[in-house]
């Protein structure tokens, strides 16, 4: 060997994230370790944190009792309705947006006027606007999923790319067969993506929306475990929630996988 | 159906691009289109599909369509323009689908125009399995599904490396000894000028005027790659250009 030449060295590399889903739980499992070892010792006092064991216990009890799903089957339905119909018309006012530069120029700034309204201050004009048994709660949670939806799809739709749509054009093809098979698949990535964020955004709503006039849903159960300070049922309300968040997420990734197929 | 732009000229915001250009594409015939960059040959190419409005002048269609055409003027671009979501027969359909044609000879067409372009096998694919190559051959299937009156290719080979360049202008070669067609090919290359064109028509820089239109009669099938005649044309023709491809390249872009 030359005594003169040195090994290049090796400075590529990371940047790549890699699916390691064992991770994940094992952070869960650590964290959630850590509060039992806390709260068992006494390092943490009941009043800071419930022992997650007696969270195990409360929800337990609260499926043995039969609550549990006179909570969710409510707070679902709500969900369901209120995001549909949200998502719907967000999508079909977006797609407008994208394609016709009159009704871009009406909507922007309005939808940028109310984006940013917390639509939880909005509660108690829908309560007297739409009623203060499930109307309201559908409104609520409409309202919130409706702008990033309409922005997700308005700039999905811009960022469509126009050679495809010269090329339809090239071939004769209907403006609506332009619309149904370039434009809207072509904006599919960007619409599912906004959906992800549209959908979690619902189920905070779904807190909000129950605050007012409910009986029975997550929401209320939490709100009412938070005002008698009762922690285990508070987390426990909690954890249903975010569950609920990790399988509408899973399913939106399980869409995307189908719909979206043809990326790399 | 032959294809004839009459004193066209084009500007974009206020900069003119082509003056008064007078061409005429007769049946059967591949007219290649030269020049140096930006000197608005695509443009042309565009105006003459009517993709863009020409300022002045105007492209003519002389003559019927053939029976069968379902769109007489039919575009081969240059980044191959594939729906990415649909599989290879599903981008060969699109053109197709607005048409009111029975399912029989929806699949006929289909089926005949891969078998022409070898890509039998390749009907579900997805573009993003296929090379650089299959894709244009992709796009030259779609293309000829509607069994158009004229071709207009923008500089199709241009994405492709030299190899793939070479195989896909025997393909083109193969395609119109068969059944000729009548075709406009823009491109920069001067090479693949002299192996396509009955008919080159040399552009001058901007704003774009035909300088020269030289005419081959070496059939296409008898020509090859590195042919000495056709190397004699292409000299000549970079004679043509090589001035005003300097002047175009010291130009600043927006200047």
């Amino acid at each position: 060997m030359d005594k003169n030449a040195r090994t290049v060295a090796f400075r590529g590399g990371g940047f790549a994230p890699r699916g390691r889903a064992w991770v994940g739980f094992v952070v869960f499992a650590v964290l959630l370790g850590a509060a039992e070892w806390g709260t068992r010792s006494g390092l943490i006092s009941p009043l800071t944190l419930p022992r997650p064991s007696d969270v195990v216990q409360t929800f337990s009890e609260l499926y043995a009792s039969g609550l549990l799903f006179a909570h969710l089957l409510p707070s679902l339905s709500r969900l369901v309705v209120g995001a549909a119909f949200g998502v719907s018309v967000g999508i079909s006012v977006g797609l407008m947006m994208g394609l016709f530069s009159l009704v871009r120029a009406g909507l922007v700034p309005l939808v940028a006027a109310i984006f940013p309204i917390p639509k939880i201050a909005l509660l108690p004009l829908f309560v007297i606007w739409f009623g203060i048994d499930e109307g309201s709660k559908y409104a609520l949670i409409a309202f919130g999923t409706f702008t990033p939806t309409v922005v997700a799809t308005y700039t999905a739709v811009d960022n469509v790319d126009r050679t495809l749509i010269r090329m339809g054009q090239s071939f004769g093809l209907s403006w609506l067969s332009i619309v149904r098979k370039i434009v809207l698949p072509g904006a599919m990535p960007g619409i599912l993506a906004g959906l992800r964020i549209s959908l979690a955004i619902a189920i905070i709503l779904l807190v909000a929306a129950e605050m007012l006039g409910a009986e029975y849903g997550i929401g209320a159960y939490i709100l009412e475990a938070g005002s008698l300070y009762d922690l285990e049922r508070l987390f426990a309300g909690v954890v249903i929630l975010s569950v609920l968040g990790v399988l509408v997420s899973s399913a939106i990734g399980a869409i995307e996988r189908r719909v979206l197929n043809w990326r790399t | 159906m032959e294809l004839r732009v009459d004193r066209v000229s084009h500007s974009y915001d206020g900069r003119k691009v082509l003056n008064e250009v007078t061409l005429d594409v007769p049946e059967g015939q591949i007219v290649c289109i030269v020049g140096p960059s930006g000197c608005g040959k695509s443009t042309l190419l565009r105006l003459m599909g009517g993709l863009e409005e020409p300022a002045s002048g105007q492209v003519q269609q002389v003559g019927e369509a053939p029976a069968g055409c379902l769109n007489p003027l039919t575009y081969i671009f240059q980044d191959f323009a594939l729906l990415p979501w649909r599989t290879v027969a599903g981008n060969v359909a699109l053109a197709l689908e607005d048409h009111a044609l029975g399912r029989m000879e929806m699949r006929a067409r289909i089926d005949g125009v891969l078998a022409r372009t070898r890509l039998q096998e390749f009907g579900k694919a997805l573009p993003r399995q296929l090379s650089g190559g299959m894709k244009q051959r992709v796009a030259i299937a779609r293309a000829l599904a509607v069994d158009p009156a004229v071709l207009l290719m923008d500089e199709p080979l241009s994405a492709l490396d030299s190899q793939t360049r070479e195989l896909l202008m025997d393909d083109l070669i193969t395609l119109w000894t068969k059944t000729p067609f009548t075709a406009v090919y823009v491109t920069h290359n001067l090479a693949e000028a002299v192996r396509l064109g009955h008919r080159v028509v040399v552009l001058s820089r901007r704003p774009g005027e035909v300088r020269e239109i030289v005419t081959l009669d070496q059939p296409l099938g008898q020509r090859s790659y590195g042919d000495t005649d056709l190397e004699r044309t292409q000299k000549h023709l970079w004679g043509l250009m090589r001035d005003e491809a300097m002047a175009a390249d010291a130009e600043l872009v927006s200047g």
